[in-house]
């Protein structure tokens, strides 16, 4: 499926480097075991780092003021800790750029990845995008705090989404 | 915002428009999920998580729904509509369970969008009754009523219902999550069988405080719970629990769902290690965003409808009198009610499990009935415990003899309530998927054994817990006898805990040796109690002469028959 920003289709302008393969110019997403090798390359293209969910967000302190996006991964629908992990990202890491889902969420999850401070996704599945720009508006009201600050809807801990 | 709690729902929280459009959103949101299920655009892989999220099981025979009794607390008007789908969509009846929700047995998947709708033209819901999230917060079954009360936890409670609800972070958990709140020092709630378990009191300035136990539970590993933290303070709430949520999430065992819940973590990292964790998490946050000011819980104790409560002053003497000239109501007074805290009143409990009965049980007729009386007799307000019983909260005493009298001719006045016949038992193989062993039929068999109120009386508080496997739901470690049902060789045996407690003395059974045939069963317990009742000093409890003498004194009863 194509790369989706704010419920709508976008264009992608990151290239995914593969293993063992050698880093091209423009920007590029790298795995962490190659984030070294991502930050020492010359010049200043954008640089972005992919990291499996039982990596703890910590590791990438010192590197984050050099990277544009961090890419979380959703090996099954099923495994929560990337939302967690996107969260401490804004929360405790203060970091601004791109947070990528990958792997397999589910369009139903899509508010919920946006709310953990996700912004774009590049997801494996086949849907059409419609059934995910769906599930971005369906439900407009949250009774808990976010990444994203809602406006508070003033009784409880409500708030309006979007 | 409406400060006016008279004309709002007695005990629970009051709806308004943003809350009923959430829940019609959810309704919709569901509806739709269900038609990708059913054009194929959804694997029955894909569509599980999405429908336990919305209560829906698939069971051994039919689809089965769970709707959520939010910590326990319940409309007359909402229990009509339980009543109409127990008609409509069920086979006339509905059944409570440990978590204070109401489950249908026989629903199909067709009619569960439809269903949903209807429940939520009474402001209830399936949300999160399921699914490896934040479920159901229990409560109290006596909250804001019990004389022994030290802070009404409902509040709290249904802030945590909603800080759970649709959680971004914490909906796909690696395994269940329960949390149980308690405002009383005497636990009614099991907190330390929870994942959570709040204990909560006034602290400085009469502003709520916690005492937060982590990492309890039953099942395949029944752990108790250990306190990770004293005397929290109120605007912490929703911020330590998301720490420790947060540190559950990011640690789980994901690789074995028998090894996934927070108990596992917790004894794996040790008590020390976990709270280091939990309290990194909390040092990082930023906490204003998450401080629950008191201006937000003022907002929500505000939808709270508050009971007028007024009563004769001789409503007391009233009682005393019809008590002394009705020995079956006096029996039933007796076991089946509470200390109020207003002394013209008193809390009833109508027990859902009439001898022979299958516990928590009850027809849509029953329903409508206790709707009824709710309206007459408790500011229409009903609520589920946790033993699968129902309460009427706030009865004047002078008119406990008109009510009990009606629960008579309806079959809902066994006076049982914390004696023999108030067993607990998961639905077993009779319904679920997982079980080894019907639950039902043994406990049917000891219920209509001990039928008899002056012996129930006589053996005095015991409880008995039946699981139909070792997923325990019916809580077997927990019970002062537990029954837990195991297969052997296509057979199904039952094996014999003692000594377990849910309340403040806290403790997991032990096993008291091999299990035994289904035939054998039920008397070797009656056995079991004849040992107990010749062993025991003057009118102790089951319990304390199992912890005085210990197993072996009752192990000949049980294996030995003279």
């Amino acid at each position: 499926m194509p790369l989706l920003e704010n419920g709508q289709v976008t264009q992608d302008r990151w290239y995914m480097a593969a293993e063992g393969e050698a880093l091209p110019d423009g920007a590029v997403i790298v795995p962490l075991a190659r984030l070294e090798e991502g930050l020492a390359r010359a010049g200043d293209a954008p640089l972005g780092v992919i990291i499996a969910p039982d990596v703890d967000v910590a590791a990438l302190r010192a590197a984050l003021p050099r990277l544009e996006l961090v890419a979380v991964t959703f090996p099954s629908f099923r495994d929560g800790r990337a939302f967690t992990q996107a969260r401490a990202l804004r929360e405790h890491l203060g970091f601004t750029g791109e947070i990528r889902a990958t792997g397999t969420p589910l369009p139903d999850q899509y508010e919920f990845l946006l709310r953990c401070g996700v912004t774009t996704v590049q997801t494996e599945r086949t849907e059409d995008v419609s059934v995910w720009q769906q599930a971005h508006t369906i439900i407009s009201i949250a009774y808990q705090p976010s990444t994203l600050h809602e406006r508070p809807q003033g009784l409880g801990l409500r708030r309006f989404l979007s | 915002m409406s400060t006016d709690t008279t004309t709002l729902p007695v005990g629970r929280y009051a709806y308004d428009q943003v809350d009923r459009t959430f829940l019609s959103q959810r309704v919709a949101q569901f509806r739709e999920q269900v038609a990708r299920r059913v054009a194929g655009d959804l694997s029955e892989d894909e569509f599980k998580p999405l429908r336990l999220m919305n209560g829906l099981y698939l069971q051994l025979h039919a689809y089965m729904l769970r709707v959520a009794v939010p910590y326990g607390m319940m409309g007359s008007d909402q229990m009509r509509a339980l009543a109409h789908i127990a008609r409509t969509y069920d086979r006339d009846y509905g059944h409570f369970t440990t978590r204070q929700n109401m489950q249908f047995n026989w629903i199909r998947l067709e009619d569960t969008p439809d269903i949903l709708e209807l429940l939520a033209r009474v402001d209830m819901h399936a949300i999160q009754t399921s699914g490896n999230c934040i479920r159901n917060v229990t409560c109290d079954e006596f909250a804001g009523a019990a004389a022994d009360e030290l802070l009404d936890p409902r509040i709290h409670a249904e802030i945590l219902r909603q800080w759970s609800t649709l959680h971004p972070e914490f909906s796909f958990l690696p395994r269940k999550f329960k949390i149980a709140i308690s405002g009383s020092p005497h636990d009614r709630v099991a907190a330390r069988f929870h994942d959570i378990g709040l204990v909560a009191r006034p602290g400085p300035q009469g502003r709520p405080v916690f005492d937060v136990f982590v990492g309890g539970g039953l099942g395949r590993t029944p752990i108790i719970g250990v306190k990770l933290r004293d005397n929290l303070p109120e605007e912490d709430l929703v911020a330590y629990l998301e720490a420790i949520v947060r540190v559950y999430n990011a640690y789980g065992r994901r690789d074995n769902m028998y090894k996934a819940r927070i108990k596992i973590l917790v004894q794996a990292l040790g008590v020390e290690a976990f709270r280091e964790k939990v309290d990194a998490e909390f040092a990082l946050m930023n906490r204003a965003d998450y401080r629950l000011d008191p201006a937000i819980v003022a907002g929500i104790r505000a939808r709270f409808g508050i009971p007028p409560l007024e009563a004769p002053a001789d409503a007391d003497r009233t009682l005393a009198a019809a008590r002394r000239t009705d020995p079956a109501f006096d029996r039933w007074v007796r076991t089946n009610t509470h200390p109020h805290r207003h002394e013209g009143f008193i809390c009833a409990v109508i027990s859902v499990k009439p001898d022979g009965g299958i516990p928590g049980d009850i027809t849509a007729d029953q329903m409508d009935l206790v709707a009824d009386l709710a309206d007459s007799h408790s500011f229409g307000e009903i609520r589920v415990t946790h033993m699968q019983n129902v309460v009427l909260g706030h009865v004047r005493k002078d008119q406990l003899h008109e009510l009990w009298q009606k629960l008579v001719a309806a079959r809902l006045a066994t006076p049982n309530i914390g004696l023999v016949g108030d067993i607990i038992a998961c639905p077993g193989l009779d319904y679920c998927a997982l079980a080894n062993a019907r639950s039902i039929p043994i406990a049917q068999k000891l219920s209509a054994r001990f039928a008899n109120p002056e012996l129930q009386e006589r053996i005095g508080p015991l409880n008995i817990n039946i699981s139909g496997c070792i997923n325990a739901c019916g809580h077997h470690h927990a019970g002062h006898i537990g029954i837990l049902g195991v297969d052997k060789r296509g057979q199904e045996f039952f094996q014999l805990t003692l000594g377990g407690s849910a309340g403040g003395d806290v403790a997991i059974g032990q096993i008291l040796g091999p299990a035994l045939p289904e035939d054998e069963t039920v008397d070797a317990i009656a056995r079991l109690i004849d040992t107990y009742l010749v062993l025991r000093h003057d009118n102790e409890q089951f319990l304390d002469t199992y912890r005085r003498l210990g197993a072996a004194s009752f192990k000949d009863a049980v294996y030995a028959p003279a």
